[in-house]
């Protein structure tokens, strides 16, 4: 693709977001929409920036219990996928319980990580942890499943270790797998953060949005909204970059291969 | 030819290969089934033997045998005067899939078995830019792919991937060079262009080597000895030794002598897979 046709693609995706929040703000207005049921984007943002002061340490708080749980949930979630990947047995038995557990609505266990640990950060940490480990797990047993048997027979001939292979072969090929699921967690975690904060915390975008929308400040819930899908966007875009960099064999990316 | 790859050792005489009514069964009681009858086999150190046969035969079990990846259900494998496990043997693997992997350009790919063989493995980190990479470029050279070992194994066609494939197997100058249908998947002409490239190879560097193949022509070509096999359960129906000059060249591939031999074979094959049916005609 030329230069020129990409810069145009990238135009356009710009052209139509802004449009899709133009359009909502005619629509309410034309509509004559009540701001208690759907508020404009306009009314959102104006919230958003005249109680920022008060909201900062709630975006900090959720964005710093996410990236806790989120990063618990990568260490768990590729240890367990490696040792499913690697191990029958473990394939065997960690499975069937991986996904029963995942099958649980996250909502339910809330209450009992709250009754374990108490009201706060710890069961947000822990709910947009276990929320977000089980795609982790999934891909990264998938990619190891995935490495060629006449590679590892030439590995095993000169005398490779089962470390050796996982750490030569298995761990790299797994990379695109894993991006791909740290993408999904990063959201996921997010939803367990907020989950675990409008059920028990003071603290946290979850438990400001839950306060605001029992004082009917609809515009307030919607910038909670607003910062969450901001911080969700942000860090998916993070991962991209990383990914591009590190993964770049995966889609024969050409300046991956110049570089 | 370069230093940084010097011959191996000369042949210290004896069987670099030795197996004794090895015998292979998978599986165990009445799903059992026999994929080698005893066999007894000798290699030379330094001969180039093709093992040529029907399909299911027992070819790539004889190599699995022979690389220590299964143990004979019964008999002996000797390799090397020793029993074959994977910790001691010096043994090059290449298959029909090139199995580059995708993340490492072709000459990162070829120093692979340097990262995992002892004694390279713990001289990888200190070596890799100077004389690892040295020896991994003169291979590269030797078969024809000066320049391409910064490139990424996508941007090489099948045939550049096979010559790598083999440059990997040689790189940690194994003293056993285990291939099982390496050309397999190449068309005739890229085949008939390697089959020149792994003489060289052999000739230069005259390691043992034992070939798994279809193609009769290919066993000519290469080998100092070929091995018919029977149809599965195998067993070795016939040995006979090549005795072309070398280098070999496809044109010897249509000599009187060279046609003959393949056609006795061909004869031995058909009749292995228990058949007079039309291919004997």
């Amino acid at each position: 693709m030329t230069d020129f046709a990409a810069v145009r693609r990238k135009l356009w995706a710009v052209v139509l977001i802004v449009g899709f929040f133009a359009l909502w703000e005619v629509l309410c207005l034309a509509l004559g929409v009540s701001d208690l049921v759907l508020p404009r984007p306009s009314q959102v943002f104006a919230t958003l920036f005249e109680r920022l002061p008060i909201l900062w340490p709630h975006i900090l708080q959720t964005l710093m219990t996410t990236m806790i749980g989120f990063v618990g949930g990568v260490v768990i979630g590729v240890a367990i996928g490696a040792l499913i990947g690697v191990s029958k047995v473990a394939y065997d038995t960690a499975y069937p319980l991986l996904i029963g557990f995942s099958s649980i609505p996250k909502v339910a266990v809330v209450p009992i990580f709250v009754l374990w640990f108490g009201s706060g950060t710890v069961p947000a940490v822990l709910t947009s942890l276990i929320i977000c480990f089980f795609p982790i797990v999934v891909n990264v047993a998938t990619g190891l499943a995935t490495t060629e048997p006449e590679l590892e027979d030439v590995l095993k001939a000169l005398g490779a270790s089962k470390f050796d292979i996982l750490w030569n072969v298995g761990l790299p090929r797994v990379m695109p797998f894993f991006f791909a699921a740290l993408k999904v967690s990063i959201t996921y975690a997010f939803v367990g953060t907020v989950l675990a904060e409008t059920v028990a915390s003071n603290r946290g975008v979850g438990n400001v949005m839950m306060s605001a929308s029992s004082n009917f400040d609809v515009p307030l819930v919607f910038a909670g909204l607003f910062i969450l899908a901001a911080l969700g966007v942000a860090l998916y875009v993070a991962f991209s970059l990383i990914e591009r960099r590190v993964t770049g064999w995966a889609t024969r990316r050409d300046d991956f291969a110049a570089a | 030819m370069t230093d940084a790859l010097m011959p191996l050792s000369p042949a210290r005489g004896g069987a670099a290969i030795d197996l004794s009514q090895a015998a292979v069964i998978f599986g165990r009681g009445a799903k059992a089934t026999r994929a080698l009858q005893p066999t007894t086999l000798r290699i030379n150190d330094g001969e180039f033997v093709a093992l040529v046969g029907p399909s299911g035969c027992g070819k790539s079990t004889i190599l699995k045998l022979v690389s220590g990846l299964i143990a004979p259900s019964g008999g002996v494998v000797v390799v090397g005067g020793r029993e074959p496990s994977a910790k001691a043997a010096r043994i090059g693997m290449a298959f029909q899939n090139p199995t580059m992997l995708p993340w490492l350009t072709v000459e990162q790919n070829v120093m692979l078995p340097l990262k995992i063989v002892r004694p390279f493995r713990s001289e990888y980190r200190a070596k890799r830019k100077t004389e690892f990479r040295d020896r991994a470029h003169a291979l590269l050279d030797q078969v024809g792919l000066k320049g391409f070992a910064a490139k990424y194994p996508w941007q090489l066609s099948g045939g550049m991937l096979q010559r790598a494939n083999l440059c990997r197997a040689l790189i940690h100058e194994p003293r056993l060079l285990l291939l099982d249908e390496p050309f397999g998947a190449l068309d005739q002409f890229t085949r008939e262009e390697l089959w020149g490239v792994l003489q060289d190879l052999w000739l230069l560097h005259r390691p043992t080597v034992l070939l798994v193949t279809h193609d009769l022509k290919e066993a000519g070509y290469l080998a100092s000895r070929i091995c018919v096999m029977s149809a599965r359960p195998g067993r070795i129906l016939d040995d006979s030794p090549v005795e072309f000059p070398r280098p070999r060249t496809v044109a010897m591939t249509f000599e009187p002598d060279f046609v003959a031999l393949n056609q006795r074979l061909r004869a031995r094959i058909v009749e292995a897979r228990g058949g007079s049916e039309e291919l004997a005609r």
